[in-house]
């Protein structure tokens, strides 16, 4: 197989060790590593690095493809590459797997020293203002003081936010993409079902699964399918699958499987053989609990004076997981505590996900306003 | 920079906190953020015009007039400035309240349907006026509620609105003899300078 010329082509992750960190909770996690890749050169004076921080099950593998024989590139493929929006020959990027992940950075799979054993369910709470943390210190590994950009979506817009508040001296620009202030009850609700469904499942172990040689299937196959589910919209997955049948007939009822049921067993299926359950739980909370405003008064403005950077914010008509109200809210507080936005609707069909597929308006605001931070930092 | 922003732009205070409804490609506010310390924000729907202003470096908020300003708080800008949209909206008298109640001081532009062009267009042809200051059709125009000075003063004595300064030119933002005799039929253009209240 070629490469598309519009690729990054092939890209090996690297890891980095780094020494303790003092969680939120009160924990201390003695050692962890992050793996990361990075697109595109890092220029002379360290300007022109933009960190990708992915969503719930995100990881490091942003863009480009890690052996010709891969059926798919990485999840933001789309964004990223020389002459997209996120323009690799413009910028250094950077993109790592969370801390609590499962695709190689430190989480529930690995190792804890103090005991020799995994982790698994005794890996401490991780909030979305340690994830920043870590990250500012994998950028102090790189050599970069300030990121050009900080750019996320959904939960990956959170951690552009939380940088924005807890470290304004060292990011421009924040890009909020499908993003929230903070999730509202009903998504708890959904994120609680999602939960359940794993802690539930006799095969859970309180945890222990790795321990026991089992694996919670079922439990992360429905959180992936109601995750699914939500992230679509009514409109979109009508589109996509109608009624049509995939097998079976409805007049003598045998057998019958709608190709929606068949495509969220597949997801659901594939998800359930590729992510850990642990990390799930883990990160599912770190959404739950995000709420910058909290330690401002539950006052946004006030988190929000404290930022430097401008911000891009983008929301899409039929996401309705994180809404557009949900990103006027950013907005409006943006305005009150002085701050440059630029915000964006965009009419795209395709719910939450939009945020991952290649709108035409979507990646052309991307694009332009990208190019302004480009030309800022001289690329 | 087109002419009648150069004039708003002249009547903005340096620092103040600017909203422009219908910012269209940032034009003003760029000036505004590079000339005299503003911080502003503009509010348009159009995706070229949003494009543009992204182009441009200035803030802009995607956002259909006729939804309102709602989502501002009372007194958040020192000046909201509403040019050439005035006759583009579905309720102008409570976006003139709205612009009053978001804003300290509003500046209000729009063309006169009393210029002596459009008088003598609809009194002699019985057509509606096309005229180079309102250069569309009847079927295919965005205004929808077209007035003259004399209407729109009307408006603002019947709402309580002061007209603090007023500016009237013909297309070349020019104003002579005969259009400070008589603005409402010899001029084309008005710049509005409005408080709340008898002031």
């Amino acid at each position: 197989m070629t490469l598309p010329p519009d690729s990054v082509g092939i890209v090996t992750p690297q890891t980095l060790s780094f020494g303790a960190l003092d969680l939120q909770c009160g924990v201390r996690l003695p050692a962890f590593d992050l793996v990361y890749e990075t697109y595109g050169e890092l220029n002379a004076d360290r300007s022109n690095a933009v960190l990708v921080c992915h969503a719930l099950s995100g990881s490091h593998h942003a863009a480009g493809y890690h052996a010709e024989t891969d059926r798919r590139p990485g999840w933001w493929d789309v964004c990223i590459g020389p002459g997209k929006p996120i323009d690799t020959n413009r910028f250094f990027v950077v993109s790592l797997n969370n801390l609590g992940g499962c695709h190689g950075s430190t989480g529930p799979r690995s190792d804890d020293p103090a005991t020799g054993e995994p982790y698994g369910p005794n890996f401490p709470n991780v909030t979305v203002k340690d994830w920043v943390r870590s990250q500012a210190m994998l950028a102090d590994a790189l050599g970069i003081d300030a990121f050009a950009a900080v750019i996320g979506g959904s939960l990956g817009g959170m951690q552009a936010m939380q940088w924005a508040i807890d470290l304004p001296d060292r990011i421009r620009h924040a890009l909020l993409i499908a993003c929230a202030p903070k999730l509202s009850a009903q998504n708890i609700a959904f994120n609680e079902i999602a939960r359940q469904a794993i802690l539930t499942d006799p095969a859970y172990r309180d945890g222990e699964y790795v321990k026991a040689g089992t694996n919670p299937d079922r439990g992360l196959m429905l959180a992936r399918m109601l995750g699914h589910v939500t992230y679509l919209s009514d409109h979109s997955m009508g589109d996509r699958f109608g009624r049509e049948l995939r097998s079976g007939d409805i007049a003598s009822g045998h057998d019958v499987e709608f190709q929606v049921e068949s495509y969220l067993h597949y997801q659901g299926r594939s998800f359930s053989k590729s992510f850990d359950a642990n990390t799930y739980l883990l990160m599912t909370r770190a959404l739950d609990y995000f709420d910058p405003a909290h330690e401002y008064g539950d006052d946004l403005v006030a988190a929000l004076e404290v930022s430097r950077c401008a911000y891009l914010v983008v929301s899409f008509s039929t996401d309705w997981r994180f809404s557009p109200e949900r990103s006027e809210e950013i907005v409006d507080a943006l305005v009150a505590a002085r701050r440059d936005v630029v915000s964006v609707s965009i009419e795209a069909s395709q719910g939450h996900d939009s945020f991952l597929l290649p709108v035409p308006r979507y990646l052309t605001v991307l694009s332009e306003y990208l190019d302004r931070v480009a030309r800022e930092c001289g690329q | 920079m087109r002419e009648d922003l150069r004039i708003i732009a002249d009547l903005v205070a340096p620092g103040a906190r600017v909203l422009d409804l219908g910012c269209g490609h940032g034009e003003l506010l760029a000036h505004l953020q590079r000339h005299k310390d503003v911080v502003g924000y503009g509010l348009d729907n159009g995706a070229e015009e949003i494009s543009a202003c992204i182009r441009a470096g200035v803030n802009v908020l995607e956002q259909d007039l006729d939804e309102g300003l709602t989502r501002f708080p009372d007194a958040s800008f020192d000046t909201v400035v509403m040019a050439n949209t005035l006759q583009a909206v579905h309720a102008p008298e409570h976006l003139l309240d709205e612009m009053l109640r978001v804003g300290r001081e509003c500046i209000v532009t729009f063309p006169n349907f009393g210029h002596w062009t459009c008088r003598l267009q609809l009194a002699t042809r019985g057509r509606m006026p096309v005229a180079k200051h309102l250069p569309y059709t009847w079927y295919a125009t965005p205004n929808i509620h077209l007035c003259t000075f004399a209407d729109f003063e009307t408006l603002c004595r019947d709402r309580g609105l002061t007209i603090t300064e007023r500016f009237v030119c013909d297309r070349a933002y020019r104003h002579g003899r005969l259009i400070n005799r008589f603005p409402n039929l010899f001029g084309t253009t008005a710049f509005y300078r409005l408080r709340r209240g008898n002031g």
